[in-house]
């Protein structure tokens, strides 16, 4: 008999699910649940909207949707619209892959004041997502501090740093590029609280910055104290840091508008200002511990940085979904080998996960595909040892039930309509796409109202 | 600018690149994989995964041959999508690149 398997969250690590299930030997239909009307999670409203090449992705998802078994319900929240308990009776397998788009906080006094804000929100903000795109940010002072040392970090900061023109060919969202057109800030300083060594910056992505046409990358050599590092470090982040003292002698003659600057070894202490962020102040910092294993620690010494935007990109963490045991310290779902878990220790049937809410936010796109193939193996090994197949019929009640309590909820061919119109949209005005940002218009550009 | 597979690869096929690439677009026969150039969107997942360092930017070795060999070969061998078992000389050739200081 054929199984059914639902999948929780259209990002890649449900659709790297749903192909190798689809792709198995075992007769099966998928259904994915997405709180959005509109898939590709943090593929849409997480990678930057000027890296056009890696949203090429979303064709192989569009592939895999194409598949007959699959169907996408769109506008349909987990735990709130449809339960996990009436997904375990309707299903013979369930797969979370909900994605971990909460942020973290620095834990320190000031950090609540207005103009500190989470990368994850401006982020979400400049690619248009429904639940932000009427944030605000004071573009106003000269500078910017993004706190953090990954690939987020740059994101932003190319953001800030890209002129109105360079923007203007990729999908940032409409609001988003108005607003940047009239920004006010020249310095964006990136910190770290561990030195360039220990930074987690993809190369590409550092590479990329000398190739702005109004901004300069900008890193003072005497931040790099390599007298206790092990060769063996060194030879690891030699390409980085070739590229970090690339940025050592910007070129003067060509007075770029805006610079980003690299600071190392710089832990937030507090954030001053009573209306809206003034400064921020840093500890300094010393590492301690073994190669490849060095802490940071801090000193006596003291630097403010006066700013009047603060973004902290300093990790991201799963939400709870009710009916299913999460671990709140680290933010995910426990689970082994893709199987839930209690906080116990055990096995939760027919529950798994995948991506994001499995291992932590860590990891890029195709990263999520190795996992969703591993939880997938662990899926059919469990099916393939049970004899008993959900009736198909309880599957049918639930989808019947979802029509009258959800009746909004949108279909792949609804998402397409709404893909088409962005696509349109884009057109018009030189962009690859304009986002619909507002649930109500994605309804009725999907047809669901 | 994609990203290419160069020699390091022969008769190796460890594959784990594979398993991580978001497009599908490794290419092999028995001997070893390419990448098409067309499909490949420069996400660098598969870099860190190879143990022999065979992956590389295509901006790093500009001029080399390398890049016409993948696409011409990613065009006429068929796809690889799932990890494989490791050639019989995998482990060995592993064990040269590292003696001759290529990994
Ligand atoms: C700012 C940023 C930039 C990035 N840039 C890159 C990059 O350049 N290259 C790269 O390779 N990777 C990049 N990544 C990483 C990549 O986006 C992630 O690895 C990947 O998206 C994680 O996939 P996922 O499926 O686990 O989660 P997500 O992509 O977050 O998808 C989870 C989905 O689940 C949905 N969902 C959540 N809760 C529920 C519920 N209760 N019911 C129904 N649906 C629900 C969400 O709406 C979402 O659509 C970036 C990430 C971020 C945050
Ligand atoms: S992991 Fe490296 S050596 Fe192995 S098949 Fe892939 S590219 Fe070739
Ligand atoms: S860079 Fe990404 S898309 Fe290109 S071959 Fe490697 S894993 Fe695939």
């Amino acid at each position: 008999m054929i199984k059914s398997i639902a999948i929780v969250g259209s990002g890649p690590a449900g659709f790297y699910a749903a192909e190798a299930l689809l792709n198995a030997d075992t007769d099966v239909r998928v259904d994915m649940y997405e709180r959005l009307p509109v898939p590709f999670g943090l593929v849409r409203y997480g990678v930057a909207p000027d890296h056009q090449k890696l949203k090429r992705v979303t064709a192989v998802f569009e592939g895999i949707a194409a598949h007959p078994n699959f169907q996408f319900f769109g506008n349909v929240t987990v735990g709130q619209d449809v339960l996990i308990t009436e997904l375990e009776t309707a299903y013979d397998a369930i797969i979370i892959a909900s994605g971990a788009i909460s942020d973290r906080k620095l834990g320190i006094a000031g950090e609540n004041v207005s103009g500190s804000v989470s990368a994850t929100e401006f982020v979400s903000w400049y690619n248009g997502h429904p639940e932000f795109r009427d944030h605000n940010f004071d573009l106003s002072h000269p500078c910017a501090v993004v706190i953090g040392n990954g690939n987020v970090a740059l994101d932003v900061s190319r953001i800030l740093a890209k002129s109105p023109e360079e923007l203007a060919s990729s999908d940032i969202s409409k609001h988003a590029l108005e607003a940047l057109s009239t920004s006010k800030i020249t310095d964006i300083v990136v910190v770290g609280r561990r030195g360039p060594l220990q930074a987690s910056f993809s190369i590409r992505e550092l590479r990329e910055l000398s190739t702005l046409t109004g901004a300069e990358p900008v890193f003072d050599p005497s931040e790099l104290d390599t007298t206790d590092i092990s060769p063996e470090e060194l030879k690891d982040a030699e390409r980085m840091l070739g590229i970090l003292k690339g940025f050592a002698h910007p070129d003067s003659s060509r007075q770029a508008p805006k610079r980003i600057h690299f600071r190392f070894l710089l832990s937030p202490q507090s954030i001053q200002g009573t209306e809206a962020v003034d400064s921020i102040t840093f500890a300094r910092c010393k590492l301690e511990g073994e190669a490849f294993n060095r802490r940071p620690v801090t000193t006596e010494g003291r630097e403010t940085i006066p700013a009047g935007l603060v973004l902290r990109s300093v990790g991201y963490r799963g939400s709870e979904i009710p009916g299913v045991p999460f671990d709140d310290a680290a933010g995910i779902i426990p689970s082994k080998e893709g199987r839930v878990v209690d906080l116990e220790g055990q096995l939760k049937s027919k529950l798994y996960t995948a991506g994001w809410i499995r291992r932590g936010p860590s990891g890029i796109i195709g990263t999520n595909r190795a996992c969703a193939n591993e939880t997938v193996e662990a899926v059919l090994a469990d099916l393939g040892t049970s004899s008993i197949a959900c009736d198909p019929a309880l599957r049918e009640q639930l989808l019947v039930k979802l029509k009258t309590i959800k009746p909004t909820n949108v279909d792949f061919s609804g998402w397409q309509r709404i893909d088409d119109l962005e696509r349109k949209a884009g057109e018009a005005c030189g962009k690859p796409r304009e986002k619909i940002t507002s649930v109500s218009e994605m309804l009725l550009a999907a047809g669901a109202t | 600018m994609p990203h290419i597979v160069t020699d390091n690869c022969s008769s190796c096929r460890f594959t784990d690149c594979v398993s991580v690439c978001p497009v599908n677009c490794f290419h092999g026969d028995a001997g070893r994989l390419y990448i098409d150039p067309d499909l490949c969107i420069d996400c660098g997942a598969c870099i860190p995964k190879c143990p022999v360092g065979a992956i590389v930017e295509d901006i790093d070795i500009l001029g080399s041959p390398l890049i016409d060999l993948n696409a011409e070969k990613a065009a006429s061998l068929p796809v690889i999508m799932t990890k494989q078992s490791p050639l019989p000389g995998a482990d060995k050739r592993r064990e040269e690149l590292m003696a001759e200081g290529l990994v």
